[in-house]
């Protein structure tokens, strides 16, 4: 298999393809757009919190395989999850989903995803639990 | 230039041999993913020929010294060999004198020397123009310097082709109009724009003319005086020369009038403990120890260069470019920007395939192209996507290349699929 085929392997390109959890959340408790000006990636992340768990996730996006590949996946990973797990998850978590090495430039469109994660969970840490 | 570019006489030089032009390119050897580079990417930075390669290592190796304070042998060879370097320079644009050259580290700083020499006179609500297609670094020194100096900064639109739209530039050259700075090529679209009537346009009404020739002094014969440009700015690296040289041509007068943009040692003339008179033309513009060798670098680019013939360099670019867009639109879901007439640049979108994973498709098969916004955020705005992929070519290109490109289009539809 050459590299470009695992890259692209089945399931990145099915995630690409058919997002899970793609969609809107009217009533979620918190909602986060995050922006790649570089490459125009872009996801928007819907989170409903109760008992301090994702009660349930929708992302909404457009952009390269990599970055949405990785925000469909990272959204089934979270589901049922708490905050403070979701706290804890890095860029090898999402390595680990992608299961691909990535250059340093292909790198940021896979972390965009945890980016809107993480600071969806700031604002809702600072401005919304009270 | 050996022939002056205004007569349009048959050149009397040999077509280029490509196959042999290549050989002087060692990098062109190369495998990329064990394939054999393709390297579509020379309006990002153009590859280098040995000649340029060695004359980099010969100055060093042999009379490295700096310039122009020197008196010994080393500082006299190496002073000759950057003074050389403005002439060529100037010959090559058909400027009248080494004096009109004034070396930068690329085109970005010699229009930010501009945008803050030639606003430093300019009265509140003074008008500068520019237009949507230009490149960052022909937009964002004008615009913040408009911000800090209390002027307005106009932009002529594009039309559906990606050409200047005619009624614009009407409407936005006005007599309160005193700088109009243009692309000459567009480095997305590869518009050529009429510099010269537009240099007429805008000395009609009392305003100067400057122009980014980045993507145009690679590919074609420029002449600033039947263009009658004040100023033409461009970059070393997109013509064979190495990076960290730039050019900046400007009219005696104009140059003369100008306060320097950079302070410190060399551009001075005398330093008193209450004045500092400055050094004469180009000097007064070249403060500090300069890029010595990157100088030298660009002399032997454009040595190389015209030994080929600039109207050789930019025939062989049109026929690639031709020939590329007669391929390219039997692909499936490709959109294209820009005007059919063009330099060798094409930017497209494959279907809804973002456009850096057709970049690394194509990488995977050894074609370099670019992926982004091309440093052109407000022309992506315009043509209304975030980012294209655009593969640019230059004299060591081939046909053959084209077809590897287009083979590796299709693989990315099929990736995709």
């Amino acid at each position: 298999m050459d590299s470009i085929e695992a890259m692209y392997q089945e399931n990145i390109l099915d995630h690409y393809k058919n997002p899970r959890n793609a969609g809107k959340i009217d009533k979620a408790s918190v909602h986060h757009h995050e922006y790649n000006p570089l490459c125009g990636d872009e996801i928007e992340m819907f989170l409903v919190i109760k008992d301090k768990k994702v009660a349930d996730v929708k992302f909404h996006g457009r952009g390269c395989a990599i970055s949405q590949a990785s925000a469909s996946m990272l959204t089934e990973e979270i589901k049922g999850k708490s905050i403070e797990d979701l706290k804890k998850l890095t860029k090898e978590n999402i390595l680990e989903l992608l299961g691909i090495s990535l250059s340093p430039v292909r790198l940021k469109c896979a972390l965009l995803s945890l980016d809107t994660l993480k600071n969806s969970i700031l604002i809702f840490e600072k401005y919304i639990k009270k | 230039m050996e022939l002056n570019a205004t007569f349009k006489m048959p050149s009397t030089k040999p077509l280029m041999d490509v196959e042999q032009i290549r050989k002087n390119f060692p990098i062109l050897q190369r495998k990329v993913h064990n394939k054999p580079l393709v390297y579509f990417d020379n309006a990002a930075t153009s590859q280098k020929p040995k000649q340029v390669i060695e004359a980099i290592g010969f100055y060093y190796k042999n009379y490295n010294a700096n310039i122009h304070r020197s008196i010994h042998e080393l500082g006299e060879e190496a002073t000759e060999k950057y003074e050389e370097a403005h002439k060529k320079t100037a010959d090559f644009i058909n400027a009248d004198s080494y004096q009109n050259i004034v070396f930068t580290k690329n085109t970005t700083e010699s229009l930010n020397l501009l945008a803050y020499s030639l606003t430093a006179k300019l009265k509140k609500n003074d008008e500068i123009v520019v237009s949507q297609m230009e490149h960052h670094s022909n937009f964002v020194p004008w615009q913040q310097l408009a911000k800090q100096r209390g002027l307005r900064l106009k932009f002529i639109e594009i039309d559906k082709d990606g050409n200047l739209d005619k009624n614009s530039i009407k409407k936005n050259i006005t007599k309160k109009t005193k700088i109009v700075s243009l692309t000459h090529i567009s480095n997305v679209l590869g518009t050529i724009n009429p510099v010269e009537k537009i240099a007429k346009i805008a000395h009609e009404n009392g305003a100067l003319m400057v122009v980014d020739g980045a993507q145009a002094a690679p590919h074609m014969p420029v002449d600033v005086k039947k263009l009658d440009a004040d100023f033409y700015a461009f970059s070393g690296h997109k013509m064979l020369g190495p990076t960290g040289i730039g050019v900046l041509y400007g009219k005696k007068e104009l140059l003369e009038e100008m306060q320097p943009f950079l302070y410190g040692g060399e551009m001075i003339r005398e330093v008193r403990f209450d004045d500092t008179k400055f050094n004469d033309l180009p000097w007064k513009f070249e403060a500090g120890t300069m890029n010595i060798a990157e100088a030298i670098g660009l002399s032997a680019a454009i040595d190389y260069l015209n030994k080929i013939g600039m109207d050789n360099v930019q025939k062989h670019d049109r026929e690639l470019v031709e020939y590329a867009m007669g391929q390219l639109k039997g692909i499936d879901g490709i959109k294209i920007y820009g005007p059919d007439e063009r330099d060798a640049v094409i930017s497209f979108n494959l279907g809804n395939i973002h456009a850096h994973d057709v970049a690394q498709v194509l990488d995977s098969e050894g074609v370099a192209i670019r992926a982004g916004h091309h440093c052109c955020m407000p022309l992506m705005s315009v043509l209304g996507v975030a980012a294209t992929a655009r593969a640019s070519f230059y004299l060591y290109n081939t046909e053959k290349e084209i077809d590897v490109f287009v083979n590796a289009l299709n693989k990315v539809n099929r990736v995709f699929a």
